[in-house]
């Protein structure tokens, strides 16, 4: 058994050191950029292109373009699709009524858990499209069709593999895009934040994960580098996977697979406000939700002493011990910030403390976003 | 930019300069520094503490992440660079003269045996595959 435990370490080992990377249309773009690659859950990304802290500045002082083409695009089509939208996402699609708008939402397992939390968007009856994230997208779709095959089974569920994502964020994001692209001006004026237009080749949300105003733009991967260079001609900067996790983190916007994952639930993860409990609609996890009312709950926390707050730090409160599910520094604030999963009895403005290598520092419980809109919203 | 030929370093990537009077003067290299990307926090050893060689004895850490800086000898902390307290950018913007730390060594032969330049450049280009 020993022996054989080892052989198939040692096949892992090989496998996982001969794998390919996958790659996004931009991969030789960001290269040509300068930019610093790294493996981000089996991606070659660029995680900066020079410095991480300029390219957070440069998002919430003006705008930046970054390469999101690993997340997935997957098409829901056919009769129904709404009705089956209710049962599969914890938020409530009816609260979609004009075409174009966008809902975030998580999916969850009957159990409560979070296998994904994504972005859907309706386009008409017949039509929603969802946008997950990449490392989570061949379980998403897998569970979506499974339950399609139980629930709907007549719906195309169709994944786009083949689109590029580009997101421009910032200020100044918008006018950009609506420079660099002949006719997207009229085609987006118009949109309200949270909601969507297309042309049939290129598809452009007023959405983002970092808290600034701006567009994500799905388009086919052959026209992916062109408008790339398009929009760096008009002086957009590339923006690396770094700075786009302090941004979200100051955001306050949760990371699947850090602040929230399977074993926990929406409820102890800061997204009660995604959750519709009140509608008569039942949806896959409700059950599960009203019978186990949440122990703990997500917090912001900002740091009061000198250091860093970290990822599965140790939070001592007076209520018990929780965790910080994501810490970084906050270039914004100029001081450390996280968010961290606690009992239920801490409140806003406590002090806590949070192990970090051998000592005890005190960090603040403070209500989140920390910045948003070129602003930092926590003040001491 | 190359590693400068008049300092000695250790694999795990910290610089040592002798100085006039026998003491040493510690940083974290070049490489270590785009490694980790900007820096917003660095913790030093007390002056007076007594290091191993190999020794964890202070902290470099970017927005990204948090690295152990280790003794490159045995000796005695004579002395911290407090500016970095406020400033840890100066190690990404000058690696060699941002230090972090002084120290006397126990025995000051300990020196000799660590890497020179050519040296350590081979472990950082095997460290790259």
């Amino acid at each position: 058994m020993g022996r054989c435990t080892n052989f198939v370490q040692r096949l892992f080992h090989f496998l996982k050191a001969n794998m390919t990377l996958k790659t996004t249309p931009l991969n030789a773009a960001h290269r040509a950029m300068g930019a610093k690659m790294v493996d981000f859950g089996g991606w070659d990304m660029p995680v900066n292109y020079g410095s991480q802290i300029d390219e957070h500045h440069q998002v919430r002082n003006d705008c930046g373009m970054f390469d999101v083409s690993h997340m997935r695009v997957v098409d829901m089509k056919g009769e129904g699709v709404r009705d089956f939208l209710r049962n599969l996402l914890a938020n409530n699609v009816d609260k979609l009524t004009l075409s174009g708008k966008a809902l975030y939402s998580t999916m969850l397992l009957e159990n409560g858990g979070v296998i994904d939390d994504l972005i859907v968007y309706f386009m008409t009856e017949n039509w929603f499209r969802i946008v997950v994230n990449a490392g989570t997208a061949d379980k998403d779709i897998a569970w979506m069709k499974k339950q399609a095959e139980l629930h709907a089974p007549l719906l195309d569920i169709v994944d786009h593999p083949e689109l590029a994502m580009i997101a421009v964020q910032g200020p100044n994001a918008r006018k950009k895009v609506w420079d660099a692209l002949p006719g997207s001006q009229e085609l987006t004026e118009k949109l309200i934040p949270f909601s969507a237009a297309e042309t049939g080749t290129m598809f452009i949300a007023r959405t983002g994960y970092t808290g600034e105003d701006g567009f994500e733009i799905m388009l086919p991967a052959k026209a992916a580098p062109f408008f790339w260079g398009i929009l760096a001609e008009k002086g957009v900067k590339p923006i690396g996977l770094g700075a786009r996790d302090t941004l979200r983190l100051e955001a306050g916007m949760n990371l699947y697979g850090q602040d929230m994952d399977e074993t926990v639930g929406p409820l102890e993860s800061g997204l009660a406000w995604t959750v519709d409990l009140k509608s008569e609609r039942d949806f896959i996890g409700k059950a599960a939700l009203l019978a186990n009312p949440p122990t703990q709950k997500l917090i912001g926390l900002l740091l009061l002493d000198r250091g860093v707050l970290r990822g599965h730090q140790k939070v001592h409160t007076p209520h018990g011990i929780g965790e910080i599910t994501s810490g970084s520094f906050s270039p914004t604030l100029e001081k450390s910030i996280a968010l961290a999963r606690v009992p239920k009895d801490v409140a806003i403005g406590d002090t806590v403390q949070v192990a970090i290598r051998d000592k005890m520092l005190n960090a603040q419980v403070v209500k989140y976003p920390f910045a948003r809109n070129g602003k930092g919203l926590i003040s001491l | 930019m190359s590693n400068p030929t008049n300092l000695k370093y250790t694999a795990s990537h910290e610089w040592v300069k002798t100085e006039a009077d026998g003491t040493v003067t510690i940083g974290i290299t070049q490489h270590a520094q785009e490694l980790l990307g900007d820096m917003v926090f660095v913790e030093a050893p007390a002056a007076g503490r007594h290091l191993k060689a190999r020794e964890e004895c202070a902290v470099v850490e970017s927005v990204k992440a948090a690295a152990d800086v280790y003794a490159p000898v045995s000796g005695t902390v004579t002395e911290v660079n407090g500016d970095l307290d406020s400033s840890p950018e100066n190690i990404n913007s000058d690696p060699y003269g941002a230090w972090m730390f002084k120290m006397k060594p126990d025995n000051s032969a300990d020196i000799d045996a660590l890497l020179d330049a050519a040296g350590y450049q081979a472990v950082v280009d095997s460290e790259a595959h």
